[in-house]
């Protein structure tokens, strides 16, 4: 039997119209970094910095460094220090290591974001 | 793959095999601390210096992001030990497992070494007076001291700056720096393993072009090797300890080259490395880093410190004091284990936590108390020592206080649920273990010279040799040696035979089409070690290791395939890999002992430590099969006689 799509509780299929790739997994944690578009200016000033070898240089002029090698990350935050626009590039700690800590006057937890 | 539009063009020109001939009097092969040191220190002598980096000399190497203690040096002005007693001290509460030379190099000129470096443009001293009056400050030079604050043998530093005055230093000299160039193998005179060493190969990572360097004298300064028990990309990252450059190609070269190695066989259970654990000294805890920080349980109630009697500690400055009940200094040092570890024990959280966790006695989890500590000492660790220590600055410092976390306010958790200190972990999986502190590596003589002629080291590239200090102080010595070794010999003509062996070696892996990827090979050889050298050694266990090394290497080495230039510089690591891991394998081997110190447990040799097995076991390479022997445990003789007819004073 086929549902129409009202029957099956889905009234505007229109917003899968997105074509949908046959895509494998991505490596994990597969990001280490996280540019801000707005504010970086592609210097590749960052890349320069990575022992690690993580980024290549975007092909398009003045778009942020690519993460092809996130699983070689070391999260030594080397990048984010040698990049001359402050907030165009932060490290994200994988989730499983963003650690917490407790304020001690409220009690209330808090972890790394 | 090759046509699909989602794949980006490798952004690099492709110059696979294409060769690059470099000629310079002196060849240093890593540049991390000791690599830095030692070309600058040959440059200084006028000498021409080509250095080569597998990453980026401004930050690579484990000492790149940074460094907070500055350890033993036994010559700056504060300490109470001459380096004579701080060295004696040092091998004496390690049973004299450690490497007299390296140690006394660096127990002699740590502090003169430190100088250079304020000279360059590190930063060594408390030069704004934030910390004036502090118990750990010097008022008359403003340096800091650490751990022991009356015996000042620890400085704290702000690390953080060394490496770019490093490098700018090197560039000021005129040194030539080949970066994202992964040295493959020692070239030798005829091209026979055992000759003298006349240069190396290289790969470059980003064009997988080769480079031939020629040299009269060279320096391996690649570290100590990493990846050999555990390896996982999806939960490396701020897990692991040690960053992925160092894998371990100085001892592969070098063993290949002929060269001798020796304590292959210490490793220890893992540390602050795996899996499971969380960004280094970003957890609750009070070691190192964190010394000596409040630890409390979930109910705020305070962990004590006690001293080496297990009394307890008063107040949060005799943590850092030597016990009143006539002690009259402590280290701090891993692995204490000799005669004189009651002497140096140093005061610690009360070392039965453990149990009284799991007796109810103090309620999980743990935290590590900033708000209770003395302002200054907060403001050190908080900001001077996270902040400096290596891999702490954005990781640490900058992301944690972005998101909120406030060092007056707020308890930060700690992960090692009994322990309460990532340095001292509860058992998690015994098979998963490293090469770490005081680990193997290639033999030395004074002049930091390894067994085969014209080949030097440097760091943790020398067998058990470890800390930023030890890496600074080495690479400075060896430069100036080195020169003078160069003065002596001529360059010699590189064979080419050899030359056309190691492109064919490092260049297979982009022939396939598909096979085994590095990160799979590098599993497995895990593997290998986790089944059959671990925590329980036995001859026929690891036999079997040695059995199963050899059908990976015929049958599954072969298949490494690699796709652009940077995979195939992963792929030769993890080539390199599997050969330290046979070092291990017939260094554990050869050790027909248990030993406490080096961690090293046979079932079938259970007696720990018997007085015959105190001497160094070696191995090197010769005609394909490998030489066993053996050295005096104090092979380099009285230490202060030989380092001054060895150091920069007598003879340039
Ligand atoms: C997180 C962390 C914190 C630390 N904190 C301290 C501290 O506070 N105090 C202290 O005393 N010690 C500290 N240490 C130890 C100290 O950093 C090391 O002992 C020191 O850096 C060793 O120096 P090295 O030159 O031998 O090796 P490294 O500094 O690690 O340098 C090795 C270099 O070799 C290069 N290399 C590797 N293979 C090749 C190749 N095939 N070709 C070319 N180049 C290659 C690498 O790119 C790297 O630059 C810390 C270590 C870590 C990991
Ligand atoms: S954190 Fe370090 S290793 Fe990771 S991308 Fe940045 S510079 Fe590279
Ligand atoms: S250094 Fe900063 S501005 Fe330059 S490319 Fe990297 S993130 Fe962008």
């Amino acid at each position: 039997m086929r549902l129409t799509a009202q029957e099956s509780g889905v009234n505007d299929m229109s917003k899968y119209d997105k074509q949908v790739y046959a895509k494998p997994n991505q490596v994990t944690p597969a990001r280490p970094a996280i540019f801000n578009e707005d504010l970086c200016t592609g210097c590749n000033a960052c890349m320069a910095a990575c022992q690690a070898d993580v980024f290549i240089p975007n092909p398009v002029e003045g778009k942020p460094p690519i993460i092809l090698f996130p699983d070689e990350c070391y999260y030594d935050g080397c990048c984010v220090e040698e990049c001359p626009v402050e907030g165009a590039i932060r490290l994200n700690h994988p989730l499983m290591q963003k650690v917490r800590w407790k304020r001690k006057a409220t009690g209330e937890t808090f972890r790394v974001k | 793959m090759s046509e699909d539009s989602s794949f980006i063009k490798w952004p690099y020109p492709i110059l696979y095999e294409q060769e690059d001939v470099v000629s310079s009097e002196v060849l240093v092969l890593g540049g991390g601390i000791a690599g830095c040191w030692a070309a600058i220190s040959a440059a200084r002598q006028g000498a021409s210096v080509v250095l080569v980096d597998k990453g980026c000399v401004i930050r690579s190497g484990c000492g790149g992001p940074g460094c907070d203690h500055w350890a033993w040096s036994g010559d700056n002005p504060a300490s109470t030990l001459d380096p004579d007693q701080m060295s004696h001290d040092l091998m004496e509460a390690r049973s004299n497992w450690t490497n007299g030379i390296t140690s006394y190099i660096n127990c002699a000129s740590g502090y003169e070494t430190l100088l250079e470096l304020e000279q360059m443009g590190g930063k060594i001293r408390d030069t704004e007076d934030e910390f004036k009056g502090a118990p750990f400050r010097d008022e008359s030079t403003k340096m800091m001291y650490a751990y022991d604050y009356e015996n000042c043998t620890i400085q704290r530093v702000w690390g953080h700056s060394f490496k770019p005055a490093l490098l700018e230093e090197l560039k000021r000299l005129g040194v030539k720096i080949y970066e994202r160039c992964q040295a493959t193998s020692l070239l030798t005179e005829n091209g026979k393993p055992g000759t003298r060493v006349i240069g190396a190969t290289g790969l470059n990572v980003q064009t997988g072009q080769f480079v031939i360097f020629k040299a009269k004298a060279t320096v391996m300064a690649m570290a100590m090797p990493t990846r050999n028990w555990v390896f996982s990309s999806e939960h490396r990252g701020v897990s692991s300890f040690k960053p992925i450059v160092n894998s371990g190609n100085g001892h592969a070269m070098a063993w290949r080259a002929g060269a001798t190695l020796t304590n292959m066989e210490r490793s220890m259970a893992l540390l602050l490395d795996g899996a499971n654990t969380y960004p280094a000294y970003g957890d609750g805890n009070n070691n190192n880093t964190w010394h000596p920080c409040n630890m409390v349980d979930a109910d705020g109630k305070e962990i004590p410190w006690v001293d080496r009697d297990g009394k307890e500690i008063p107040d949060v400055e005799s943590r850092s004091l030597p016990s009143r009940l006539g002690q009259e200094m402590f280290l701090f040092v891993p692995g204490l284990g000799g005669k004189s570890a009651y002497e140096s024990k140093p005061p610690m959280l009360l070392p039965d936590i453990q149990e009284r966790v799991l007796k109810g006695e103090y309620k999980l989890p743990l935290y590590a108390d900033l708000t209770t500590m003395p302002d200054d000492e907060r403001r050190v660790i908080w900001g001077v020592m996270v902040g400096n220590e290596s891999k702490t600055k954005t990781p640490i410092l900058k992301v944690y206080s972005d998101a909120g976390f406030d060092p007056e306010q707020d308890l930060l958790q700690s992960y090692y649920m009994l322990g309460g200190s990532s340095m001292m972990r509860e058992p998690g999986n015994i098979r998963e273990r490293m090469i770490f502190s005081g680990g193997g590596g290639v033999v030395v003589d004074w002049n930091l010279m390894t067994t085969v002629d014209g080949l030097f080291a440097a760091g943790e590239q020398i067998f058990s040799t470890n800390g930023h200090a030890s890496a600074a102080t080495t690479g400075r010595h060896v430069g100036k040696r080195m020169v003078e070794y160069a003065a002596d010999v001529n360059q010699a003509e590189l064979e080419r035979e050899q030359i056309e062996e190691e492109k064919k070696r490092i260049y297979a892996p982009i022939h396939r089409e598909n096979g085994v990827d590095w990160k799979e090979f590098n599993m497995g050889s895990c593997r290998i070690m986790q089944n059959y050298c671990s925590e329980h050694k036995t001859e026929s266990l690891m036999q079997m290791g040695i059995d199963v090394l050899d059908e990976y290497e015929r049958e599954e080495l072969p298949n490494l395939f690699a796709d652009n230039p940077h995979k195939l510089g992963r792929t030769v690591d993890v080539m390199d890999i599997i050969t330290v891991n046979r070092l291990i394998l017939n260094a554990c081997m050869m050790r027909k002992a248990s030993s406490a110190y080096l961690n090293f447990d046979r079932l079938d040799y259970p007696q720990k430590d018997p007085p015959e097995w105190h001497k160094w076991l070696t191995l090197k390479q010769k005609n394909g099969v490998i030489e066993r022997g053996e050295l005096p445990i104090d092979y380099w003789g009285s230490l202060k006689e030989n380092y001054e007819a060895h150091s920069a004073g007598k003879r340039g």
